[in-house]
């Protein structure tokens, strides 16, 4: 058997238990939504002042959003000794690795998908639809990035007596490139901006994701280990 | 391992930092001449780049000794990590707590998002994590093992970090403190300081290590007590 054919698998059973719990979907979903509500409370959507820090609400959320539904994908798997079977699974750790960031992606790129329309509406934000593609491609490298390290960092923490609190707290600092890079690349797309003018933050962007999927490929064998 | 054998030389380094702390007081204070512009308040400029240097001398032998940890599995990296971690972070502290008093005098403002400000403050918030993880997790070998993969994934992202902060700032990079260079007693009063720091962090991480040993060697007598009672 194929490592692909491995990996697609343990993808496979994370959508299919996910499928029939909707127990992280529909937390990160409520939980954007929350967000976006309460951000309209905070600021005035309709002020000038609110359309400038637009990409950074959408990004408060969408990371606060994600953050929830990475803790959930590890301390899932401790009730009856979930992680335990997969580690015995015949299957190389990193394969482990992998499957639960494509799983991770996928859910929350989902979440984004859904929540990003209301955030668009409520707060009565006209776009482009060349903008709107930019920020389709923004979105999946940044998150990406996110849930590279963030799977790493969420297997780490569901090791530890206090995950649910530990996560954000370790994984904020670390994703901070990621964030800055989101919120500037964002607001450059939905200003109209081409491709060119966002180079450098693509490219650090590609940087981050590459060297945050080679580390973790890496060390993951020792964050699981007994 | 005795936990009050504080490594070799430990005692002559102890006299040797607090020699070294006191010609770099006194290099900075009677030797480097006065700034023409900010006067005294240059002087914490010396203390300042001096904690700095070691911060990030820390953080550096904390990823190394993390990556010596996962290929050895000796418990002597995790507690130099750790060790090392602390002080770190009490040096970064200090930094951030000098930068300021700085800044207010020749900047005009307690604090900017400047690049090198900006990371060393997620550098805070990074070291703060890493003993978060180290007091979250009971088992001794999980525990070094999680921080040591933590420590390296922390140090390695302060680049990117330091790139990503330089790529959003408004600000444009405010040159080294000295402007176009330093006078060069200022210079040699520096390097002195940057020395004298490094005896005091490298005595300093020694006391942490002996610390850190006798926490181990006081949680084996407590499970060997556990034993005996259940015995």
């Amino acid at each position: 058997m194929g490592f692909l054919v491995k990996v697609a698998g343990l993808v496979r059973k994370d959508l299919l238990s996910e499928l029939r719990t909707k127990e992280m979907i529909s937390s990160m979903l409520i939980f954007a939504f929350l967000v976006i509500v309460i951000f309209a409370f905070a600021f005035e959507p309709s002020k000038a002042t609110t359309k400038a820090v637009f990409p950074g609400i959408i990004w408060v959320g969408f990371s606060f959003a994600g953050i929830l539904g990475l803790g959930r994908s590890f301390t899932a798997e401790r009730e009856n000794d979930c992680l335990l079977g997969l580690m015995l699974a015949p299957v190389d750790r990193s394969a482990i690795y992998f499957g639960k960031v494509i799983s991770n992606f996928f859910l929350v790129t989902l979440m984004q998908v859904v929540s990003l329309p209301v955030f668009f509406v409520l707060f009565d934000y006209r776009v482009t639809a060349g903008g709107i593609g930019k920020l389709v491609i923004i979105m999946v490298m940044a998150t990406f990035g996110f849930m590279a390290v963030g799977t790493l960092l969420a297997a780490l923490s569901a090791n530890a007596r206090t995950s649910e609190i530990l996560l954000p707290l370790i994984l904020f600092p670390i994703i901070v490139p990621v964030v800055i890079a989101a919120v500037k690349l964002t607001a450059m797309a939905l200003a109209g901006s081409s491709w060119g003018e966002m180079g450098m933050w693509l490219r650090m962007l590609v940087v981050y994701d590459v060297l945050f999927l080679v580390i973790p490929f890496m060390l993951f064998d020792f964050v699981l280990e007994v | 391992m005795d936990p009050k054998d504080h490594g070799r030389g430990h005692f002559a380094l102890g006299w040797l930092a607090l020699a070294l702390l006191l010609v770099s007081a006194f290099a900075i204070f009677r030797y480097a001449p006065l700034e023409k512009v900010m006067l005294e308040v240059q002087k914490i400029f010396y203390v300042h780049v001096g904690v700095a240097w070691n911060a990030f001398l820390a953080f550096a032998v904390v990823c190394v000794a993390s990556i010596a940890y996962l290929k050895t599995k000796n418990r002597r990296w995790d507690v130099l990590a750790a060790a090392s971690a602390e002080v770190g972070l009490l040096f970064t502290t200090l930094v951030l707590l000098t930068g300021p008093v700085w800044g207010r005098f020749a900047w005009n403002t307690w604090w900017t998002w400047e690049p090198r400000l900006t990371t060393t403050l997620i550098l805070w918030f990074i070291y703060v994590a890493y003993f978060l993880i180290r007091s979250g997790v009971a088992e001794p070998h999980r525990r070094a093992s999680l921080s040591a993969v933590f420590g390296i994934i922390g140090f390695l992202d302060v680049p990117i970090i330091y790139f990503s902060v330089r790529l959003w700032g408004s600000h444009p990079i405010v040159l080294g403190k000295g402007g176009g260079g330093l006078h060069p007693m200022m210079l040699q009063a520096l390097i002195i300081t940057v020395f004298a720091y490094t005896a005091l962090y490298v005595y300093l991480t020694q006391k942490a290590m002996a610390v850190e040993r006798a926490k181990m060697e006081l949680d084996e007598i407590k499970e060997g007590l556990r034993e005996g009672a259940q015995a």
